[in-house]
């Protein structure tokens, strides 16, 4: 077991280093010259060479590279952002907490209320609850996030007046955002959860324990939960990478200040240093929520526990 | 001329489509979508307003019988721009998927065909491009590429890539040790035929399923592109860029983004509803 962790963090900051390659190689691509674009149309020749000797811009790519992998990746330093010229990882660590309050407590409404939801409807396969539940979750996964996240403000802002459309003065500010995160995946998983629980509803086990008089309510928590949750469970650190990396979309909706906000100015200001720390810090997190939960899961199904205990006495 | 034994076969679309329409979602799903695309296509032929034709007396006007479903910012009616938008958009959804599979297909089979050291790289690749989240890269890649409609398409693309490849790939590996193949082999069939002629056909299912549901998350991926200011740009009607000029009027005026917004929820539910058709015709397993 110990093993297979260290392998696969070797291999995640392999993997992290030419992710850092393809970034650096996609901004360095992106035509037009930053130099000249902040500093506007006004400026002289000889200024713009200036900016661009201070920004290091006049290097050959590889020496750039070079540079770009040295700082970020051996000092740990994202260097400053080219237009606020502030330190681009204390930007970071101001936003990411917001980011990851709304990334996080999605992630939780997703799996608690998705499973939930997709229980009940497995469990009621054929009736008029199960229709209804995939119907909406349907209409929630075919729904573009921003266009909920749109009518929720309408609602709850505008007309009831209940709850800010913006901003990040109080905890209220953050409902709206963390709902129009969570209503898509509420719906993928309570899908995943109805057709694992109609996988499992049908396994021999369950029959088993019908045959030996076990109580319908027992049996579904007891026997078919923990077998029904494991597939949402893989797709819990995926989900959460979706969520965090859909940031942009939602923190431009709510006009909140959290790392995609941070990483689309950077976009639109052709302001690099900021949109490559951006890319590279969602890239570890994701790879790290990856992780965590391929090792969760390792835990918690005795199955592949078993695996990786071969060899030893299992207990 | 002798005569011939009429045999009745049924020929495979047309099985395939009859599986494919027994539910009554999929059936409504493909109805729906066809009707969006028939007034998309040929709406536009029938609406006596211009794209972009400016009329300063109807700014904001909402829904009456001159226009169905009224005018934005600029006077223009919603309905003509919506049917115009909806070229965009649908065109951009199945271009990206298409795109997205052929490229996910060829990596995915020469990868899986040829084993080996082209395959460990080609996998590691994968593994690289993956870690860099699919959102990020279609903004990193719409931001460097363009406005422009293949610009989109390709930042569309690049996100689902490694996807696919994975799939491919597993899937070929599974079929790579029949008996089919190494008889193909054994008669000196090319590699290139033998992947394409031979692996490709068995082995496409799943890629068909995806692909549909992928239409349905391409358009949505579009309209956030839009929303954010990236790919296509207004004036050009796309649906996303609708709604981000609607956003602004969202206090006063709520019909300019309600409009485009259920728009694209229902094109892409129809597609959602047609995808899972699709899903329960080809694999009986797959289903639910």
């Amino acid at each position: 077991m110990f093993r297979y962790i260290v392998k696969r963090i070797l291999m995640m900051i392999v993997i992290l280093w030419c992710a850092g390659v393809v970034i650096f190689t996609l901004t360095y691509l992106v035509p037009g010259d930053v130099a000249s674009l902040m500093l506007g149309k006004e400026a002289t020749v000889e200024v713009i060479n200036q900016k661009r000797t201070v920004l290091g811009l006049d290097q050959p790519y590889l020496v750039q590279l070079g540079r770009y992998m040295y700082d970020t990746f051996i000092r740990l330093d994202f260097g400053d952002s080219w237009i606020f010229s502030s330190s681009v990882m204390a930007e970071l660590a101001v936003r990411l907490p917001r980011t990851l309050l709304i990334g996080l407590s999605a992630m939780v409404l997703n799996v608690t209320i998705g499973t939930l939801l997709g229980i009940f409807a497995g469990t009621h396969e054929g009736k008029w609850q199960d229709s209804l539940v995939m119907i909406i979750a349907m209409v929630f996964i075919s729904a573009p996030d921003f266009f909920v996240a749109l009518l929720l403000i309408l609602l709850f802002s505008l007309k009831l007046g209940w709850l800010p459309a913006y901003g990040i003065e109080s905890m209220a500010c953050y409902i709206l955002p963390i709902i129009s995160c969570a209503l898509g995946g509420i719906a993928v998983n309570a899908r995943q959860a109805r057709s694992s629980m109609l996988e499992v509803i049908r396994a021999d086990f369950v029959t088993t324990a019908r045959a030996k008089g076990q109580k319908e309510k027992v049996i579904t928590r007891k026997h078919m939960l923990p077998n029904a949750m494991m597939p949402i469970i893989t797709g819990v650190g995926g989900g959460l990478a979706m969520v965090v990396a859909g940031s942009p979309v939602i923190e431009s909706v709510f006009s909140i200040p959290g790392v995609g906000a941070y990483m689309l100015a950077g976009v639109n200001q052709h302001d690099y240093p900021v949109v490559r720390a951006c890319v590279i810090f969602f890239a570890l997190f994701c790879s790290v929520a990856i992780l965590i939960m391929d090792l969760c899961y390792a835990f918690l199904d005795p199955r592949i526990k078993a695996q990786y205990s071969k060899g030893k006495k299992v207990k | 001329m002798s005569k011939t034994r009429k045999v009745h076969k049924q020929s495979q679309t047309l099985e395939f489509f009859q599986r494919m329409t027994k539910a009554f979602s999929a059936k409504l799903g493909i109805i729906l979508l066809a009707l969006i695309v028939l007034v998309c296509l040929a709406g536009p032929f029938f609406s006596p307003y211009e794209v972009n034709g400016v009329d300063l007396a109807n700014m904001y006007s909402g829904p009456s019988s001159q226009h169905l479903l009224g005018c934005d910012s600029m006077g223009r009616d919603l309905f003509t721009r919506l049917m115009y938008g909806g070229r965009y958009s649908l065109a951009l959804g199945i271009c990206a998927s298409l795109f997205g599979a052929a490229v996910g297909v060829i990596i995915g089979s020469i990868g899986g065909y040829f084993g080996g050291m082209t395959e460990t790289v080609i996998m590691r690749l994968m593994d690289v491009w993956s870690a860099l989240p699919g959102t990020m890269l279609c903004i990193l890649v719409s931001s460097a590429m363009g406005s422009g409609f293949f610009a989109t398409v390709l930042a569309l693309t690049v996100g689902g890539v490694p996807g696919t490849v994975r799939m491919i790939r597993g899937q070929i590996l599974s079929e790579r040790s029949r008996e089919y193949i190494e008889a193909a082999q054994s008669i000196n069939c090319s590699n290139l035929s033998i992947m394409f002629k031979h692996l490709l056909p068995n082995v496409i299912q799943p890629i068909i399923v995806t692909m549909t549901m992928g239409i349905g998350s391409c358009i949505i991926m579009a309209a956030s592109l839009s929303y954010i200011g990236l790919g296509i740009q207004p004036p050009n009607p796309e649906w996303g860029a609708m709604l981000s000029e609607g956003r602004a009027y969202i206090r006063t005026y709520p019909h300019l983004i309600l409009v485009p917004g259920i728009i694209i929820a229902l094109a892409v539910f129809a597609i959602n509803l047609m995808g899972d058709g699709v899903r329960d015709a080809l694999d009986p397993k797959l289903r639910d």
